[in-house]
């Protein structure tokens, strides 16, 4: 009876509205549809899964009804709710003979279960014979499950079957053969690296759909390995061709496009193909231009082909016929309203700019307008952009651009990304130390937890190293500039942990250096951060280390050290705090204070966290007091080795235990972590941002401090180990350029406090001042971005890690061919264009990330370190043409153009300076370049 | 590679949604949350891209559109080209235009598996398969078909008293 009634009404469903579910399913979607809020949905959903429940356990469900769970299950699961107690009904289904029943089964068994699932196992067996059923959907059905089902150890139990498909009679049934041998490939590469020479073979076959599906398995190998695919260029070149030339079945044509799927698939491998290689990007260079001229940039499908023209140009080695037609095809995208077009301009410039830079500069303003525009994807493309041709010229309106954005946007994955950017821009073209310094603290302040922690290390390196050079005042001068900003800034509220660490150790080292700054000030203001992040641990033991150094300067310069009550109230505080690096770091303040002025020199010379630090390892210090020790009767130290040796004898199990222990008693500190790397002090910068490995370091000192407090060898103990306290040094590599300081510190430099922050906001503020009047300030700004282009580049490659120095000397005669009205002086002219074209060819970030690994490899130097030694230099020869330059950008309206103070650093920055400003000039002058543009701009 | 298919009303409800990875039931209900969110803040007008590298890990990128109450999304990998992708949608809203004559929301909910057909014609295990819409109908026709046939069959629901073993 019950039986009829449903048929009745899955009758009745079959005529009504052809959704072909029942009703109580209709009711489940309606009710969930209009489901006022989340847990009403909820409730909805969970008193489903309790009908399910009920009825999935019934005896005898008919087929039918069986298929409808299953399908509710999926769509509750959808709706992100547990569906597991219906799993095997789905997997039974998969076994049935009837073909709805096989599909939806196999349907809910994909969108169910992982490759790792249990019940998987239950599903390989009916996959097997499927694959070998007469009926072709089944066939697909199974192959198309394979994609999600299976994985590493059961892709042999398949293969075989999957193999054999691929010469299937039916089209279909090939192309995903090829997708699951594509998709095996994916998950386990070795289970069919024998099969490879199928997809060659298939890449052949009569039916374009079965080649072009070929081509996404060819994509992946090639990517993979570029070489071994080389003798495909001509015929992917040929299938292109024919493919151009509608040679295939009209049915393949979209939107009136001959298969453009095809075509992209083919670009991009060709892109792989081609690029570094000659031969084959000759090969390229016909078919490319013929799709240029046939392209019908009028559909969306038309675009996305140029576009890919355009990336696989970019790709290839250059060839200036395809780059102009890439060029005009950009400017298409630039000038379209379309934002997705603007957007595949921007990217396809960012590409371009690498091969020509000049490219950018006729679109200047377009770039402009998408910096400006609520489309956020369009923003971030355009500041992807902006980080790519950044150079010294325009670094400054770049990074301070890009830190308003910054400051604006929430998403913290971007604004770290940005952040980041930001920090590495600004290492790499700092105009000045000064100017980086306040980028930092930029950063730091609105990003300051998101930064990478090696940023803060180099940014106080930095301060500590100065400019590598030996030039104590500037050093000086920069530490001050440093040190007034931290204080201007430290009584701000709610400081990132990460800055608070950088301004505690500055003001630490640097705080009391010139004497502009009391002892007291100075560490009033640390007990303040101590104070007002007083769950900050990490702060705290920074605090506390900075004070300590603040008072050992003081005593050790022969000034009487009184100590302040709150920072009295602090040490006491922390003496007794639960963490047992504060609690050391207290004890260490307190056993300082009450040392002698010569001894505590000895522990903390001034301004030496550049210094190296000798490791006494065996602690040869020591010897005489051993012997001392031993001769007036006490037992002789046995290694740990020799004592486990002992009870070896008498005890095998033992063994591994004495080795754990040995292990946990181990003392750090007083081992070289490498043979061959760094000393241990070097990673010292940093003592608290790993707690534990500092108070690990520390133990050995603890413990003998108080073990021997009363002999009152305390002395002599931290004279040993001095590096712990003193300033850390980095690496011995550099410490070639790091040079004596101490006497610079003496100097007072306030007179030069106020020039640090003009110089370098300078040109942001006359920038913002012309705010109102937006097409002067549009013109300002591309000038500043774009302008100066060729200038700098010679800027950009000594930067770059001194790639060569010598090559801005070696020109050719050549021509800017923007610019035929107005040619510049010839001698301008040899100095900017070869320089063009050498280093466009370069990716300065690329030959940074190779700096990067070389100096990583030699030496054992960290990361860090590695970054550092390359941007020291960066930062020495270019900081006094930049810091020009960036004058130059102001006086650009046409006003006297200063060369002062101009102290000829390198051979070419007199010359640099020139052709900067005449760019510059041709940038904002209205009878260049684009006349008609800026006439419209400028009314 | 092409990540996952969804398919999100406007307020957010999933409506279909494929992963070509294997996620975690709670995972997967976070990123479309996550679109859901990222997409409901776009302004008209702007462009059908988004870099959602926070989301899907990097290198994703993620197209839209937006048709009446719903949105289709695409989420891929930089193998894939964006403007493509973009017809990619278009190919598959026109399909199922011409599946359920003048396509709507309840189409899609109503037809949840025949859903799955034609986007298992178009995207295969997470690549391109076919992009003629004539030809994915095709294909899902004669499935119907067969479907149909082997429906009339059981259409008397022939209850198997096996099932119960396990």
């Amino acid at each position: 009876m019950e039986q009829l009634k449903t048929i009745g009404r899955e009758l009745a469903m079959g005529s009504q509205g052809g959704f072909g579910q029942s009703k109580e399913f209709l009711d489940l979607v309606k009710s969930i549809g209009e489901a006022r809020s989340k847990a009403e949905e909820d409730r909805i959903v969970l008193s489903e899964i309790d009908i399910l429940k009920r009825r999935l356990l019934e005896p005898d469900v008919p087929k039918r009804k069986m298929k409808e769970y299953i399908i509710r299950l999926v769509y509750i699961e959808m709706l992100g709710h547990d569906a597991s107690f219906g799993y095997i009904h789905a997997v039974k289904m998969t076994h049935d003979d009837n073909l709805l029943l096989k599909r939806t089964g196999y349907l809910a068994v994909t969108l169910f279960l992982n490759e790792d699932h249990d019940l998987i196992i239950l599903i390989v067996n009916t996959i097997q014979k499927d694959l070998r059923s007469d009926n072709y959907l089944v066939v697909c059905a199974a192959l198309n499950a394979i994609c999600r089902l299976i994985n590493e150890e059961t892709i042999p139990a398949v293969l075989p079957q999957v193999v054999d498909l691929l010469n299937h009679q039916k089209e279909a049934v090939r192309k995903k053969a090829i997708m699951a041998l594509h998709r095996f490939h994916r998950k386990s590469p070795s289970s069919v690296s024998h099969l490879v020479s199928n997809f060659r073979k298939r890449l052949c076959d009569n039916d374009p759909g079965v080649m072009g599906a070929t081509l996404c398995p060819l994509f992946d190998l090639i990517s993979e390995d570029v070489t071994s695919y080389k003798d495909l260029v001509s015929s992917f070149v040929s299938i292109l061709k024919q493919v151009t030339e509608r040679r295939l079945p009209k049915s393949y044509d979209y939107h009136s496009m001959p298969a453009p799927f095809i075509q992209i698939k083919l670009l991009k491998i060709m892109a792989l193909l081609g690029s570094g290689d000659k031969s084959a990007s000759e090969m390229m260079y016909m078919v490319l231009g013929d799709l240029f001229r046939k392209c019908d940039s009028s559909t969306n499908i038309g675009n996305a082909i140029l576009y890919e023209c355009i990336r696989c140009i970019s790709c290839i080695l250059p060839n200036p016929k395809l780059l102009e037609a890439a060029a005009e095809a950009i400017s298409k995208f630039l000038k379209s309203d379309s934002h997705n077009l603007k957007y595949m301009g921007i990217d396809g410039l960012g590409r371009l700019i690498k091969i020509s830079p000049d490219i950018a500069e006729q679109h200047q303003l377009a770039v402009i307008d998408c910096l400006e525009d609520p489309d956020d994807t369009l923003k971030r493309k355009t500041f992807e952009l902006l980080y790519k041709m950044t150079k010294s010229s325009n670094v400054e309106v770049i990074v301070d651009r890009m830190i308003d954005y910054m400051i604006s946007i929430n998403d913290n994955h971007y604004k770290t990304e940005i952040a980041s950017r930001c920090v590495e821009l600004a290492e790499q073209f700092a105009p000045s130390n000064q100017w980086f310094i306040q980028i930092m603290n930029k950063v730091f302040e609105h990003a300051g937890d998101l930064v990478n922690i090696k940023v803060a290390h180099n940014l106080m390196r930095l301060i500590a190293e100065g400019f590598g050079e030996d030039d104590d005042d500037a050093d000086s001068k920069l530490r001050l500039s440093a040190v007034e900003s931290y204080l201007k800034i430290i009584s701000e509220p709610k400081l990132p942990s990460l800055f608070l660490q950088v301004i505690s150790w500055v003001l630490g080292e640097y705080g009391t250096a010139d004497g502009k700054y009391s002892a007291s000030y100075i560490s009033g203001k640390l007990c303040d951060v101590a104070d007002a992040y007083s769950s900050d641990e990490t702060v705290k033991g920074y605090a506390v280390s900075a004070l300590m150094k603040i008072y050992a300067f003081e005593i050790a310069s022969g000034r009487k050290v009184d100590v302040l009550p709150e920072c009295q109230s602090l040490i006491e505080e922390l003496l007794a705090s639960h963490s047992t690096d504060l609690q050391q770091r207290a004890y260490e303040l307190q056993a300082l204070i009450a040392l002698d002025a010569r001894a505590v020199e000895s522990i903390i010379p001034l301004d030496a966290s550049c210094e190296d630090i000798e490791v006494d390892k065996d602690l040869s210090f020591l010897n005489g007091y051993i012997q001392q020790a031993i001769e007036s009767g006490a037992q002789p130290y046995i290694s740990e080795r020799e004592r486990s040796g002992m009870f070896e004898t008498t005890d095998y199990h033992s063994n591994d235990h004495h080795e754990v222990t040995s292990h946990a008693l181990r003392f750090e500190a007083y081992e070289l972590p490498k043979p061959s790397g760094p000393p241990e002090a070097s990673t010292e910068l940093v003592p608290v941002t790993e707690p534990s490995y500092y108070t690990e370091s520390h133990q050995p000192i603890s413990t003998s401090l108080a073990s021997e407090r009363e002999s009152s060898e305390i002395k002599l103990r931290l004279d040993g180990v001095k590096q712990k306290w003193g300033r850390p040094s980095y690496q011995p590599t550099t410490s070639a350029s790091s040079t004596p300081q101490q006497a610079a510190n003496g100097t007072t430099t306030h007179s030069d406090g106020g020039g640090v922050g003009s110089s370098s906001s300078k040109p942001r503020s006359s920038y913002e001042s012309k705010k109102p009047e937006v097409d002067p300030e549009k013109q300002r700004l591309a000038a500043s971005l774009f302008g100066g282009s060729s200038s700098s580049r010679t800027d950009r490659k000594s930067s770059s890690g001194g790639h060569k120095p010598a090559k801005g000397t070696a020109n050719k005669p050549a021509t800017i061919p923007k610019d035929p009205v107005q040619p510049p002086p010839p001698d301008l002219l040899d100095f900017g264009e070869p320089t063009a074209t050498t280093v466009a060819a370069t990716d300065p970030f690329k030959e940074l990330e190779g700096l990067l690994d070389s100096s990583s490899q030699d030496g054992g130097a960290t990361d860090v370190m590695g970054l550092y030694s390359d941007a020291a230099p960066v930062i020495t020869t270019t900081t006094s043409v930049d810091s020009l330059l960036s004058e130059l950008s102001d006086s650009s309206k046409g006003n006297s153009r200063t060369y002062q103070s101009q102290t000829s650093k390198g051979p070419n920055s007199k010359e640099a300076l020139e052709k900067d400003a005449l760019v510059r000039q041709m940038g904002v002058n209205p009878t260049s370049q684009n006349p008609t543009l800026f006439k419209d701009l400028l009314g | 590679m092409i990540k996952a298919v969804m398919m999100m009303n406007t307020q957010g409800k999933p409506r279909l949604a494929k992963f070509y990875d294997f996620l975690p039931v709670e995972k997967q209900q976070e990123l479309i949350r996550g679109v859901f969110s990222v997409l409901c803040s776009r302004p008209e007008n702007v462009s059908n891209f988004l870099e959602i590298d926070s989301l899907f890990g990097p290198d994703s990128r993620l197209v839209y559109k937006h048709y009446a109450t719903l949105y289709f999304v695409l989420v891929f990998d930089g193998s894939e080209n964006e403007l493509a992708m973009l017809d990619l949608i278009q190919v598959l809203v026109e399909t199922l235009d011409k599946c359920f004559s003048n396509v709507c929301e309840l189409d899609i909910v109503f037809n949840y598996s025949k859903m799955h057909t034609v986007l298992d014609e178009i995207v295969f295990g997470g690549q391109v398969l076919e992009t003629s819409s004539a030809e994915v109908i095709r294909a899902v026709e004669e499935i119907s078909k067969l479907e149909a046939a082997s429906n009339a069959i059981s259409l008397v629901p022939n209850s198997v008293s096996g099932w119960r073993g396990r």
